[in-house]
């Protein structure tokens, strides 16, 4: 979460993406070098600009299920919290 | 000459020379080798281990562009564990915002499905509460644990009691009610965390009562993935290799007893298992050298044929991690570097 280890997650757990894939599709889908997902300066600045949520979130920030929502438009995958939220809300 | 220190497998210190080191990474290379029938260290792998163990910085990290991600098991326990007095939820919020963590866990206390299936429903809320407000991935966790369904704790003749009586058949018959049962308590558990929102399931320490505890784990696996297509299903060994508790169990044609990491991972493969955690346990009366080079050959041999992400087991007592509950940072810090760069893996 400092940097982008939750995204890569997200490839490895959604699409069976082994690490190599999976860093270079977030990498690609987020706009930045693949030797820049580890940093957390450039990280953090691209994580507010597109609301996927930071470790010091502050106030009016894309926090939690807000964030999620932006990481499965961004990374076009299903998370299944922000599926039940919208099926709750609908 | 100059001294390498280091460790033995429980954590106690020692001092090595350069030539006794790469003695014991030989024996621990060949080791592995030899009872997994794969390939052993090669001599550039065995030149970067040496190095690993001469460079005298207290703590070591991989390469950049070698990063990979973290899960955990049973995180919030770990807390209780600690005696940190939060609740679950605060516990896997200070993962996620105190320790950066890439991925969450959520299990309970008595970290089994059977016992989790009457509770369930106070699982459920507290699971969607913690997606409320949590961004990483949020996985609910716990073992099928197949020791549970044996009398007296369980409804099932107890295997251990019939088999010493000469009971094998009785014994046979006792694991494979007890698979069925569990398999049922999985596919409930996990239906419900499911159902609630969970990005994955955990099925952790798969085996640790033998080769009918990984039947149930690999056919829980298919249902659930027959169940939700997308589901991720993380699963754990309890050891490095299956134990022949019943002895005749198979899937999918495949005797299960005996099994290492290598041929684990082509049945989860073939189970739907999205991410699988090979296991290799650590000899405390073993070098750390001779542990590491051990657990990098069996889980070489597992990552390299996978077609799924490896997150290998690191830990106390497991991946070359001493057996303590402290464990030493030089060690556990060499033991992650090397296994994330030696055998290509995904995660830890």
């Amino acid at each position: 979460m400092r940097t982008a280890g939750d995204l890569v997650a997200r490839m490895q757990m959604s699409r069976k993406m082994r690490i190599p894939e999976a860093k270079a599709y977030v990498a690609d889908k987020l706009g930045v070098a693949i030797n820049q997902l580890n940093d957390p300066i450039i990280m953090t600045e691209v994580r507010e600009d597109l609301g996927l949520g930071t470790l010091h979130a502050g106030a009016r920030s894309a926090k939690g299920i807000e964030a999620k929502h932006n990481i499965s438009k961004l990374l076009d995958i299903n998370i299944n919290c922000v599926e039940r939220f919208k099926k709750n809300i609908s | 000459m100059t001294k390498i220190t280091t460790r033995y497998g429980d954590g106690s210190p020692l001092e090595m020379t350069e030539s006794e080191l790469v003695e014991d990474l030989e024996a621990g290379s060949e080791d592995a080798a030899e009872r997994g029938n794969i390939p052993a260290l090669t001599k550039e792998e065995i030149g970067y281990l040496v190095d690993l163990f001469k460079c005298s910085y207290r703590i070591v990290g991989v390469d950049p562009g070698n990063e990979v991600v973290l899960t955990y098991d049973g995180a919030p326990i770990k807390m209780i564990r600690a005696n940190i007095n939060s609740d679950r939820l605060q516990a896997l919020q200070m993962y996620e915002k105190l320790m950066g963590a890439d991925t969450l866990e959520m299990g309970h206390v008595d970290y089994s499905y059977k016992p989790i299936k009457p509770i369930v429903s106070f699982e459920e809320p507290l699971m969607e509460q913690a997606l409320l407000s949590t961004t990483a991935p949020l996985i609910y966790g716990a073992m099928p644990n197949l020791g549970l369904y044996s009398q007296p704790d369980g409804p099932f003749p107890n295997p251990a009691e019939l088999m010493p009586e000469g009971k094998i058949a009785e014994a046979q018959e006792a694991y494979e009610l007890a698979v069925e049962a569990s398999i049922r308590d999985i596919v409930y558990v996990a239906s419900s965390m499911m159902d609630s929102g969970a990005d994955g399931i955990m099925l952790d320490t798969v085996g640790a009562a033998g080769d009918a505890d990984v039947l149930a784990g690999l056919k829980a696996t298919e249902i659930l993935k027959g169940k939700y297509p997308d589901i991720c299903v993380e699963m754990g060994m309890a050891g490095e290799f299956v134990l022949g508790m019943h002895g005749g169990m198979e899937y999918d044609g495949v005797r299960l007893a005996g099994l290492y990491c290598h041929d684990m991972v082509k049945l989860a493969e073939k189970a739907g298992v999205t991410l699988f955690g090979p296991v290799v346990n650590t000899n405390t009366t073993e070098t750390a050298p001779w542990n590491l080079a051990r657990s990098i050959v069996f889980t070489k041999a597992c990552s390299d044929i996978a077609k799924i992400p490896i997150h290998a087991n690191m830990g106390m007592g497991v991946g070359a991690v001493t057996v303590h509950d402290h464990p030493p940072l030089d060690i556990t810090s060499r033991a992650s570097k090397a296994m994330v760069e030696l055998c290509n893996l995904d995660g830890l």
